[in-house]
């Protein structure tokens, strides 16, 4: 293999596999070890750049970075990262003197947002601080999108959202509320010099079977029904309620039937409890309040009683696989089950909608009747016309929505200040050693054994009697400082010099998870079967060294490092150097310097 | 030294032994020795050896003098026995407990002060009494713990730290070893792992006195270009008999090897030692080749490295003495005491 070229930024930016992972790429072992040292305010300031909306999403993440845990990897759970989040918001002080500066002088230039869920606001975060005018549309009177209207309040209390997107309005938005854009024409015609769409994927489908259309008046749609729940047009629902899904809004489906008078709510899933989409801990919430999910149960027909739904029957199948290794749902061949119900949400899936884009404008759309869009500056194949979050390439989640915002943000200022769009700023690196003495480093290297704590929940019998009441209160600051301890701080990269190096194999012996091999070079395939542990982790790179004096080179295996330093400790010429890592993706405010 | 303990995590696929054990397992407490001192990686090629063999921890002895290398004992095993005893009398001290509990592993260590300088007398002795025991030098030609002066094994013209030049020849722990009738004599490099690990488990299965001469070198006090126990002038001289595989006797039936290929050596358990390349032309069970192959790389300025010596008709100490079958650790107090019949019935044979 070649030499690891280490200055490339997507090196050791991989290593860090949380940040990685991130679609927002927020440093985390940096805020973490910032609430360790109880500076909560300025973990928060590092998420608040990178996500925009720490208190929201340390409450409601998908958390891409969790599964990417390395932790994940030596032991059974990830650090809790999410929930770290959240304590830095929760415990943080007044941070409104540290925002940016908004200009009195604009720069001439006015963008129109529409929307106003989490991508549209990062849009809106990222250009107002750099002078432009935005005007931001929305059809409903209230801002936060999706993080509004489709996240219950008992998983997200309003003063907590209310307090980060005021963070953003504050700023000097001309908010348009309640006006819904109708025709993306007439929008053009006011002389925007670039629109962000950012309207989400805001069509949720009914499941139509027979005895649908006789039922239909209680046969809602899950993120419309839920919407009506936020905006407090829905405050109460049938004693049996069926919740069709298996997703995450299927879950706020469930907890929010229960607390608005469902006493039998039922979850169906068509597949296997291996299959759902919903995140595990949401499931864990659902199950915890006492609903029961009942997999391969496949929808059939809503069932009627005197002209009103009153149960539906469902086909019980089991998995099969064909001879091409697909999946099949097979039926049983027991009897059809039913089960009986006042109102059934279907949370089956929601689907992007655009029939206010005239298509004649020059916005190609795909089959799906999704944009077309370059995926790295969101420009459609109108100049400057630009989408992001839901909108952009169909449903996911608020964290890779920030992301898209960024990305937009930028690609917008770019063409505003007549730049290349596709000439984008690199990011902003630093690489510093943590050395400060003889074995002692700037961070903490004894990284604790403990497993992950659980975040303390308050008492059921209160929350299944308070649609507004938050279900995790969060970790107290004991709790927090214990799981902050859990992190192996991946940004502090082993860095290695070969010209220093007298192979005294120091570092080989200590090595805990036996990462280091000095051996003869080959190429990848071979080397990684040649390391004193093999290295099946494709995913994770080979740092491997110049050719050293024995004709040998180095060889890390960066899958398993616990980055506790301890090769650098006992290396007696410093060959080995801890550094820290900072990586930030470069945003609007980092490109046309001059 | 470092100030944090090493961390439990260890690599997933670790592979456990047939005892259960991954080889983190086996590891002491962690070293106070300074970074990069060849004596860790002793430690670490034992703590593998003994994995690898599936050494049952509480049936080895680990017995030390004094100096840097006689910490080591505590860096590997720390669920065995161990001595750490008086400076140069670690053999006295082995010789006591392989009297005592001849059942046991025993794994002297020591370095070349300890047994080159105040304890050669001992070591010459415990050669020469066959005790069957596992004997290491970590051979650094320097006294680290006293910073840095030349040691007996410092060879002819090599320089200390401070510049000195030793103006004697050295003492050959290994050639001294062959000579007093050591029946197993190897001499390896801390630095070569892959042919230290199967000499230690060679040396362990070993029925007799096993010795193994290793160099390693004191980074702090004697790795400087002009010493000739450094790490680069060990790499650079560095003569090895070629690779050697250590296949304990149980595992025997899943490993093949190419028929002729190699020199295969079985030891009394049925354990074989496999010389591979140079290793399959030298005659290991020649005593005067095994000192002309040491003396004629010396000459050379080379550090002739591998299984130098093995002779496996020799008896041990205990065969010699005819000692009962009987460990003496576990002779009751009749076996010990027998009665006054019994002593009337020596006394007669005195008549």
């Amino acid at each position: 293999m070649k030499p690891t070229n280490i200055k490339n930024p997507d090196y050791f930016h991989k290593v860090v596999d949380c940040q990685w992972a991130c679609p927002a790429h927020t440093p985390v072992p940096e805020y973490i070890r910032l609430i360790t040292e109880k500076r909560y305010s300025d973990a928060y300031m590092i998420n608040w750049h990178s996500n925009v909306f720490p208190g929201i999403l340390g409450r409601t993440c998908d958390r891409p970075c969790e599964p990417a845990c390395r932790r994940g990897r030596v032991e059974e759970e990830p650090v809790a990262i999410c929930r770290l989040k959240r304590v830095a918001a929760d415990y943080k002080s007044d941070i409104r003197d540290r925002l940016p500066t908004i200009p009195k002088k604009k720069n001439g230039r006015h963008i129109a947002l529409i929307g106003a869920g989490p991508a549209s606001l990062t849009v809106a975060r990222d250009l107002l601080p750099l002078g432009y005018e935005i005007t931001l549309f929305e059809k409903d009177h209230l801002s936060g999108g999706a993080m509004r209207t489709q996240i219950p309040r008992f998983r997200l209390p309003s003063e907590v959202l209310e307090e980060e997107l005021h963070y953003i309005l504050d700023m000097g938005i001309n908010c348009r509320f309640g006006e819904e854009i109708t025709s993306m024409k007439a929008l053009l015609h006011e002389g925007f010099d670039a629109v962000f769409v950012g309207t989400g994927a805001p069509l949720g489908k009914r499941l139509e079977l027979p005895g649908f259309e006789e039922a239909e008046a209680n046969i809602h749609t899950g993120i419309e029904w839920l919407a009506n729940v936020a905006f407090e047009h829905i405050s109460s629902i049938g004693k049996k309620v069926i919740v069709l899904g298996g997703g995450n809004t299927a879950m706020d489906c469930c907890r929010t039937s229960k607390r608005l008078g469902g006493e039998q709510v039922t979850v169906t899933v068509r597949s296997g409890f291996d299959e759902m989409k919903a995140s595990p801990w949401e499931i864990e919430d659902a199950t915890n309040e006492d609903i029961p999910i009942v997999n391969f149960h496949v929808p059939k027909r809503y069932i009627l009683k005197d002209g009103k739904l009153s149960g539906m029957e469902f086909q019980k199948v089991e998995k099969e696989y064909d001879s091409d290794g697909k999946r099949l749902l097979v039926p049983t061949g027991e009897d059809p089950v039913i089960i009986p119900c006042d109102d059934v949400l279907c949370a089956i899936g929601q689907e992007n909608s655009f029939p206010w884009i005239e298509r004649d404008l020059g916005i190609e759309f795909d089959q799906w009747e999704l944009p077309i869009l370059n995926k790295d500056t969101f420009q459609s194949t109108h100049e400057k016309i630009f989408f992001g979050g839901d909108s952009a390439l169909g449903p996911d989640n608020i964290i890779t929505a920030v992301a898209h915002g960024h990305d937009a943000a930028l690609s917008i200022h770019l063409i505003c200040q007549n730049q290349d769009i596709n000439d984008r700023p690199v990011p902003l690196t630093r690489l510093n050693s943590q050395k400060m003495g003889i074995h002692q480093w700037s961070y903490e290297n004894d990284i604790s054994s403990d497993v992950r704590y659980a975040v303390p929940h308050a008492q059921k019998e209160k929350t299944l009697n308070d649609l507004n009441l938050e279900v995790e209160l969060g970790f107290d600051e004991e709790l927090a400082f214990n799981e902050t301890m859990r992190c192996l701080n991946c940004d502090v990269q082993t860095v290695f010099s070969d010209k220093l190096c007298i192979e005294c194999d120091a570092c080989v012996d200590i090595c805990p998870t036996d990462c280091i091999t000095f051996t003869g070079n080959s190429e990848e395939q071979t080397l990684r079967k040649n390391l004193l542990a093999p290295a099946k982790n494709s995913d994770q790179d080979i740092y491997v060294s110049d050719i050293l004096e024995t004709g040998r080179i180095m060889a890390k295996n960066e899958d398993l490092c616990l980055h506790c330093g301890l090769c650098a400790e006992r290396c007696p010429t410093s060959a080995w150097d801890m550094q820290k890592y900072l990586f930030n993706t470069a945003k609007a405010e980092n490109a046309c310097q001059n | 030294m470092s100030y944090i303990r090493k961390p439990k995590f260890q690599h997933p696929d670790l592979q456990t032994n047939d005892l259960g054990f991954t080889r983190r397992d086996y590891e002491g407490t962690l070293t106070t020795l300074c970074g990069g001192c060849g004596h860790d990686s002793i430690s670490a090629a034992i703590i593998q050896a003994a994995a690898e063999m599936s050494l049952e921890p509480h049936r080895v002895a680990k017995i030390s003098g004094i100096g840097c290398s006689s910490k080591i004992p505590s860096y590997f095993l720390s669920k065995s026995h161990g001595f750490n005893s008086v400076h140069g009398r670690m053999p006295s001290v082995a010789t006591g407990a392989n009297l005592a509990n001849k059942n046991l592993h025993y794994v002297g260590i020591s370095g070349d002060g300890d047994s080159a300088s105040i304890g050669l007398g001992q070591f010459c002795h415990i050669v020469r009494r066959r005790i069957n025991m596992l004997y290491i030098v970590a051979n650094n030609g320097t006294y680290g713990l006293t910073k840095g002066q030349l040691s007996a094994t410092a060879d002819l013209g090599s320089k200390t730290k401070a510049g000195d030049e030793s103006l004697y020849d050295n003492i050959d722990m290994a050639t001294l070893a062959i000579e007093l009738g050591a029946s197993f004599v190897a001499r390896s490099f801390s630095g070569d792992k892959q042919q230290l690990i199967p000499l230690i488990q060679a040396g362990l299965t070993h029925k007799g006195f096993a010795f193994i001469d290793v160099v390693s070198p004191c980074v702090t006090f004697n790795n400087t270009d002009f010493s000739t126990h450094g790490y680069k002038n060990t790499w650079e001289n560095y003569v090895s008999l070629g690779q050697i595989d250590f296949v304990p006797m149980q595992k025997e039936i899943t490993t093949s090897y190419a028929a002729g290929k190699d020199k295969e050596i079985t030891l009394h358990d049925g354990s074989v030692i496999h010389l591979h390349k140079a290793g399959k032309n030298y005659d290991p069970s020649n005593k005067e080749n095994a000192i002309h192959h040491i003396n004629t790389h010396k000459k050379n300025g080379e550090i002739a490295t591998g299984l130098l010596y093995i002779n496996q008709s020799t008896s041990d100490f205990h065969e010699l003495q005819d000692t009962v079958d009987k460990s003496f650790n576990e002779l009751s107090f009749h076996d010990l005491c027998p009665g006054n019949e019994s002593l009337q019935d020596i006394n007669h044979t005195f008549k």
